[in-house]
């Protein structure tokens, strides 16, 4: 079947609202070309599980395709229609399957040599979108708080060397009470200006006990979700026909029930939770992946006025993959460090993508420990100082 | 790439003085996938002392060499080995699709198959000695050494060697399973000259599969003495399971083996004089800057920083302490190869990097 082809009846195995959006769009859908097609419907087909400002986004991308003309639109995607698709693809059921489409074209375009071209014209598109359809601005100037190495005794490098050139770094500060400090910073701003899923707490290990206004998520919490998965991925590996797609395969198309989510939960968290299991790379492994990831995703679907992620230690070795009994798992903290200190910077870059960065403001703060860096629109960039103050006095300066 | 052609004294050195006959080649993948600024950008020098301050005085270096194929580690090494950008299933035991390097060297110059040895990371690799072209194919390659393959079926499932047997990090779940003519056990002792005994007594002391690696390699160097020689280094990819210190350290452990394996060349009369090194990661990994990757974490985007990697050349017949940037192709390998070692390598994609040859 073609784009051309869709019909408002080919989205009927679609949840209902996903559903909705689709038939009244079907008439935009089908003007866009097959290898661009299936990446919207892997959006569209999880829109009743998606957060407020991804619906947002989606809304207005499609509504944006009932606005362009018939030339307009052809101009729009003229790179990817010069994408050409094997009749394998084509023959997919990607109205319905449209992440295993996706997963199956990225293979194509590499083995094709057609994945620079498609990521030439996948940009295109996307300036033209962004062009179009500018983002929304949060309503209060986004704050990012990054909390690394806990348990950590030192380092042998620098902390924060890819940070420094764009904000102040403090070695004074006075790390009694701190982490508090900041929970309490996040719960003031997500009392003042109650937003749905605008204000994250994340953390590595066991959370701190946090305001019911936060959205929290944590690796400690989710431990039985994660042993589910790795023992359905050690039953499942060695079956005949077993790869590695068809054992991805099968983790996207786990659900919420298969891996023991208690009841009643809100659903978009627990698709979201899902996901970072289920989609992330090593996330079921180390807690500073699973931190970073969360982080990443949390920004770039959420969107979040407020996030402040914890990176706890983290397993040292990689084992707990294949052995079943990992109860015990030696820690290192040292290494959790450096890898706190490197996904801090992600965390800023990610969030520096979203609208309003020239206004947001960032600190990362070593726990229980005198150094932390703050970046903010008032905050002078490559400076250092040596005054001492607490997190709650660095965070009003930036905030 | 900040490193430029003042950094180093040029010098006019080393033009090759042993017959071609004789010359050997040890070919390392850093890998797999490391990123410039993780390695000789001047903030990731720290992680390579070795390349830095030892080897890269000694070499030629290129600072672009790019890699234009499917950025997977298998289906590249493949390229790098053909010359040509395979589009083989990365995740199958598959062999290349056009004769590998070891093919054309051993034809061409009549080598018996002692002669050309690989020494691989996964499963995965254990093709890669052999195209399945006609004119060359089955029995005319390389054979291939998968030492984490070996430790497995001497160790019996026996859990002291679990650091060591991860059989691959970008499916840490999933190992392909072994196709085609396998180095079996029982080989260790008859060409090795190395007891299983010895060989899991030696492993316990080891720290990661790569150093499984190089402690074969020089048993190999020492017993056989091949003069083709490559060694897929895989620690760095680690990197696929998101820990940034991991992957670092994994890049300063295969620095520290690079150079045990150029120690090694110095020491080994067979090798010693007559032996040209070429260093090189298959890729790079993902920038930090782009949005559609997570960084250092994978190489999915296919932006130029994944793409774009270095190489560093060194020993008989390379001119010490120069920089190249102009950009080269990672198929130009195969080509030089055979320029240097004076053998054909016509199906290949690339051209002989003049500079070496």
């Amino acid at each position: 079947m073609e784009p051309r082809d869709l019909k408002p009846e080919h989205f009927k195995a679609y949840p209902p609202e996903a559903r909705k959006l689709a038939i009244h769009y079907v008439f935009a859908m089908q003007r866009l070309p097959l290898s661009f097609l299936p990446s919207l419907l892997r959006e569209v087909i999880d829109y009743d599980y998606k957060f407020p400002a991804e619906r947002k986004s989606l809304e207005k991308e499609l509504a944006n395709w009932s606005l362009l003309s018939e030339e307009q639109g052809r101009e729009w995607v003229s790179g990817l229609a010069q994408i050409s698709l094997s009749s394998q693809l084509r023959q997919l059921d990607w109205v319905n399957q449209p992440a295993q489409f996706v997963e199956q074209l990225s293979a194509h375009l590499w083995t094709t040599h057609q994945m620079d071209s498609f990521r030439e014209a996948a940009l295109d598109y996307g300036d033209r979108l962004h062009a179009a359809v500018p983002a929304e601005t949060p309503p209060i100037s986004r704050l990012g708080i990054a909390v690394i190495g806990r348990d950590a005794a030192g380092h042998d490098r620098p902390l924060f060397r890819k940070l420094r050139p764009h904000g102040a770094y403090f070695n004074r500060v006075k790390p009694e009470n701190g982490l508090r400090q900041l929970l309490d910073a996040v719960a003031e701003r997500a009392k003042l200006h109650p937003i749905p899923y605008g204000h994250w707490y994340i953390d590595g290990g066991e959370p701190e006990g946090h305001d019911p206004a936060l959205t929290s998520v944590s690796y400690q919490a989710l431990q039985p979700t994660r042993s589910a998965i790795l023992c359905k991925v050690r039953t499942e590996k060695d079956k005949p026909g077993m790869g590695p797609e068809a054992l991805r395969t099968l983790l996207a198309q786990m659900g919420p029930q298969e891996l023991g989510f208690a009841k009643g939960l809100d659903p978009v968290m627990e698709r979201f939770q899902l996901k970072l299991f289920t989609e992330g790379s090593g996330t079921q492994v180390f807690s500073t992946t699973f931190v970073q990831w969360a982080a990443r995703e949390a920004l770039r679907r959420a969107q979040p006025c407020t996030l402040l992620v914890r990176f706890a230690p983290r397993a040292k070795p990689m084992n707990d993959l294949l052995s079943p009994s990992q109860d015990q798992a030696e820690m290192d903290p040292a290494g959790a460090l450096v890898d706190g200190d490197f996904g801090a910077y992600y965390n800023w870059l990610n969030q520096q993508r979203l609208p309003g960065a020239d206004k947001s403001a960032f600190l990362v703060w070593f726990e229980d420990h005198n150094e932390a860096l703050a970046i903010g629109p008032g905050m002078p960039r490559g400076t250092a100082s040596t005054s001492e103050a607490n997190l709650k006095e660095v965070l009003s300066w930036i905030t | 790439m900040a490193l430029g052609t003042a950094l180093l004294p040029s010098s006019a050195l080393a033009r090759s003085g042993s017959p071609r006959a004789k010359r050997k080649v040890v070919v390392i993948t850093f890998g797999g996938g490391a990123r410039d600024q993780e390695t000789f950008a001047p903030e990731g020098q720290e992680n390579i002392p070795h390349l830095m301050w030892e080897l890269l005085p000694q070499s030629t270096f290129f600072t672009q060499v790019v890699n234009r194929g499917i950025l997977g580690h298998y289906v590249a090494t493949a390229s790098l080995a053909t010359g040509v950008y395979e589009t083989i299933n990365n995740f199958a035991s598959l062999p290349p699709e056009h004769p590998t390097v070891f093919e054309y060297f051993r034809k061409d110059l009549r080598r018996p198959p002692s002669d050309a040895w690989v020494v691989a990371p996964s499963n995965g690799f254990n093709r890669i000695g052999e195209s399945n072209n006609r004119s060359y194919g089955p029995g005319a390659g390389a054979r291939v050494i998968l030492p984490k393959h070996l430790l497995a079926a001497a160790s019996r499932g026996r859990s002291d060697y679990e650091h060591l047997l991860r059989d691959n990090y970008e499916t840490p779940f999933y190992a392909p399973a072994l196709q085609g003519g396998e180095f079996e056990l029982r080989q260790l002792e008859d060409i090795l000259k190395l007891s299983v005994d010895d060989f899991k007594a030696h492993a316990r002391a080891l720290s990661s599969p790569d150093e499984l690696s190089v402690y074969i390699v020089r048993q190999l160097m020492r017993q056989v003495a091949p003069s083709l020689l490559w060694i897929t280094m895989h620690d760095i990819d680690i990197a696929h399971a998101g820990a940034y210190s991991l992957y670092i350290d994994g890049i300063q452990r295969t620095d520290r083996l690079c150079a045990d394996v150029w120690g090694a060349i110095q020491k080994e009369p067979e090798y010693a004089g007559k032996t040209t090194l070429f260093i090189l990661p298959d890729f790079g990994r993902d920038s930090d800057q782009d949005a559609g990757g997570n960084g250092f974490q994978h190489h999915r985007t296919g932006d130029a920083l994944s793409r774009t990697t270095w190489m560093l050349a060194l020993g008989e017949g390379v001119r010490e302490g120069v920089v190249y940037d102009r950009p080269i192709d990672s198929t130009d390998l195969v080509p030089t190869l055979g320029s240097m070692l004076d053998f054909s390598t016509s199906l290949a994609q690339g051209k002989p990097i003049q500079e070496l040859v």
